[in-house]
């Protein structure tokens, strides 16, 4: 057991090391961030300053190094745009997308589970026929226009909701059912296929050859297992969607680390962008390496394989 | 040929017809679409709504947008966009993945490290982020997407096209062939190649609305197709400034095709996957 968790740290730094490198490259073939500043009649010596300051006249591999160096202090460098540290900014927003993730993943999770469960607990009837109709209509409509909707009819028709920004709870409601759609389609499908192969296993076959009632049967000896790759899932996706909501933070003007990385991708603020890519990889290969021990933990046949 | 009959003969209707029409809608487009998708109406006024509302007229069944042109021409050209960046980006993807894949499973060693590694890392990069990125580095253009996005998801069928190699490698007629002398190369084309074909296949299928979505997100950010080409993620991109002002035909629209050619793709996909491999279809 050891090993394996040993040999997946290693693995879990590697990844992270190649990904670090490949946005470090990325972001320089985007373009030279002095250029954006510059005015028309800039002087050649200003530029230059420019670039000694930001340290973009040193080589590649000793930005990277010191790139590194930064991730290891927690600060990741300063911003070029806000002369802050890029720590600073990261945790200013971070809470908002973590409030948006969240409860985006209860959506999620509130739709698709139940959902999920009554298309497998009544299969080949026409609930189920709904079930997968939702399921289809979730992983088919893209989650920003979905969004576009919204605020077309509960902001411009109805005038329920604000359009954009961040404040009370009336705020989080677009943005994260727009967030939410897809994942919740896929928890729909997952709980479905889990709950059906549970249901078809010996211990429940046997559950009921017992006499129990179906309620009990679904209730007390399905349920648990089949719910424990969902809830897996549902944490992945919590992550996932924590840091991959750049689209639909841009669309409800939402203040989280999505919005920020786009600001920096098109202002070529390296650090910025380095800095929040790199947590995001931090984020989703922790929960990758956390899901994968757990998984070791509770089955020992993965732990032998590979 | 036979097998081919047999197989449209149970081919699913629904999202076979839609996904022809489509086609045949894309590539007719000069043909069909009433006027110029990037020149503005002669004789319309901008934001006419469609025919059936007061003010629309039936010259411009769609309406127009905010520079007067008419919304039904720059959808039926905006499916040509789609569609080759859709298919396009998925044979790209696949390409890549697949000999990354099968390289990985089958030559082993340190190939297979090097390779699983940057699939891991290009992995925990959030996808559209991934894109974003690669598309600003390269700039707006519909090619320059096919590749971007082939570029971001080759990673997924490199992961699962390894775990089949790595079965078929220990299979007996790979290690017959081996023992009868037959080149790595040979051995990989003759027997492991045909081997994943199908399950190359059914994740093309359900790539292809993935990359469809993912081009339309990109150009609704302003890094994918650039204006005034008719694309219609860029044309709901056009719509949102005056979103509020209430012209939703130029937001609705574009978003129910997108909607209609991906259900499409995802029904046919469900279909192939079911028909080609049995386990698969719980994935």
């Amino acid at each position: 057991m050891w090993q394996f968790i040993v040999r997946r740290l290693l693995y879990s730094i590697v990844t992270l090391l190649i990904l670090s490198a490949t946005i470090f490259v990325i972001v320089r073939l985007t373009g030279d961030p002095v250029s954006l500043l510059a005015e028309a009649g800039a002087r050649p010596e200003d530029l230059e300053r420019i670039h000694r300051q930001w340290g973009l006249d040193r080589s590649w591999p000793v930005q990277y190094v010191s790139f590194l160096q930064n991730i290891v202090t927690g600060e990741l460098g300063k911003s070029f745009n806000y002369r802050l540290p890029v720590s600073e900014l990261y945790f200013q927003r971070l809470p908002n997308s973590l409030t948006l993730g969240l409860v985006a993943t209860l959506i999620s999770i509130l739709v698709g589970v139940p959902a999920g469960i009554i298309s497998a607990v009544k299969v080949n009837t026409w609930w189920d026929t709904i079930a997968k109709g939702v399921a289809l209509l979730g992983l088919s409509i893209p989650g920003f226009w979905l969004g576009l909707v919204l605020i077309l009819v509960f902001s411009v028709w109805l005038r329920w909701l604000p359009t954009s920004g961040a404040g009370d709870w009336r705020h989080v409601v677009m943005p994260s059912l727009a967030l939410g759609w897809y994942f919740a389609a896929s928890m729909l499908r997952l709980t479905r296929s889990s709950m059906l192969e549970v249901l078809g296993s010996e211990y429940i076959k046997l559950a009921r050859l017992k006499g129990l009632p179906d309620v009990v049967v679904i209730a007390m000896h399905a349920f648990k297992n089949a719910l424990i790759p969902v809830f897996t899932l549902a944490g992945v996706n919590m992550v996932v969607m924590v840091n991959a909501a750049v689209i639909i933070e841009v669309i409800f003007a939402w203040p989280g680390i999505g919005r920020l990385l786009y600001e920096g991708i098109f202002n070529r603020d390296f650090p910025l962008v380095q800095g929040v890519v790199v947590m995001a990889g931090f984020m989703i290969v922790g929960i990758n390496l956390i899901v994968d021990i757990l998984y070791a933990f509770i089955d020992p046949r993965i732990r032998l394989t590979r | 040929m036979r097998a081919v009959i047999e197989a449209a003969r149970e081919a699913p209707l629904v999202p076979v017809a839609i996904l022809g029409g489509l086609m045949l809608v894309a590539i007719l487009a000069d043909l069909i679409a009433p006027h110029d998708p990037t020149l503005p109406v002669k004789g319309a006024n901008v934001f006419d709504p469609p025919f059936w509302m007061e003010g629309g007229r039936t010259t411009t069944l769609l309406g127009t947008d905010f520079q007067g042109r008419d919304v039904l021409s720059r959808l039926i050209h905006g499916a040509r966009v789609s569609l080759i960046v859709g298919l396009m980006g998925t044979l790209v993807a696949g390409g890549i993945g697949t000999a990354m894949g099968i390289l990985s499973g089958y030559v082993g060693r340190w190939v297979d490290q090097v390779i699983m590694r940057v699939t891991d890392a290009w992995l925990a990069l959030p996808a559209l982020v991934f894109a974003i990125f690669l598309a600003t580095m390269v700039g707006p253009s519909m090619w320059n997407i096919v590749f971007v996005l082939g570029a971001v998801y080759w990673t997924r069928y490199a992961r699962v096209i390894r775990g089949e190699v790595l079965t078929l490698r220990e299979r007996e007629f790979v290690k017959l062939a081996e023992i009868a002398g037959a080149s790595k190369l040979r051995v990989i084309k003759r027997h492991i190649l045909p081997n994943v074909m199908n399950t190359a296949t059914v994740l093309a299928s359900l790539t292809i609305g993935v990359v469809i979505i993912a081009e339309a997100s990109l150009s609704f950010l302003g890094v994918g197709v650039p204006p005034p080409q008719p694309a219609w993620g860029l044309m709901l991109a056009e719509a949102r400034p005056t979103l509020m002002a209430g012209q939703w035909w130029l937001t609705v629209f574009p978003g129910l095709c997108i909607l209609l050619i991906v259900l499409a793709t995802q029904l046919f996909g469900d279909w192939l996957r079911v028909r080609l491999d049995p386990q698969l279809r719980n994935l």
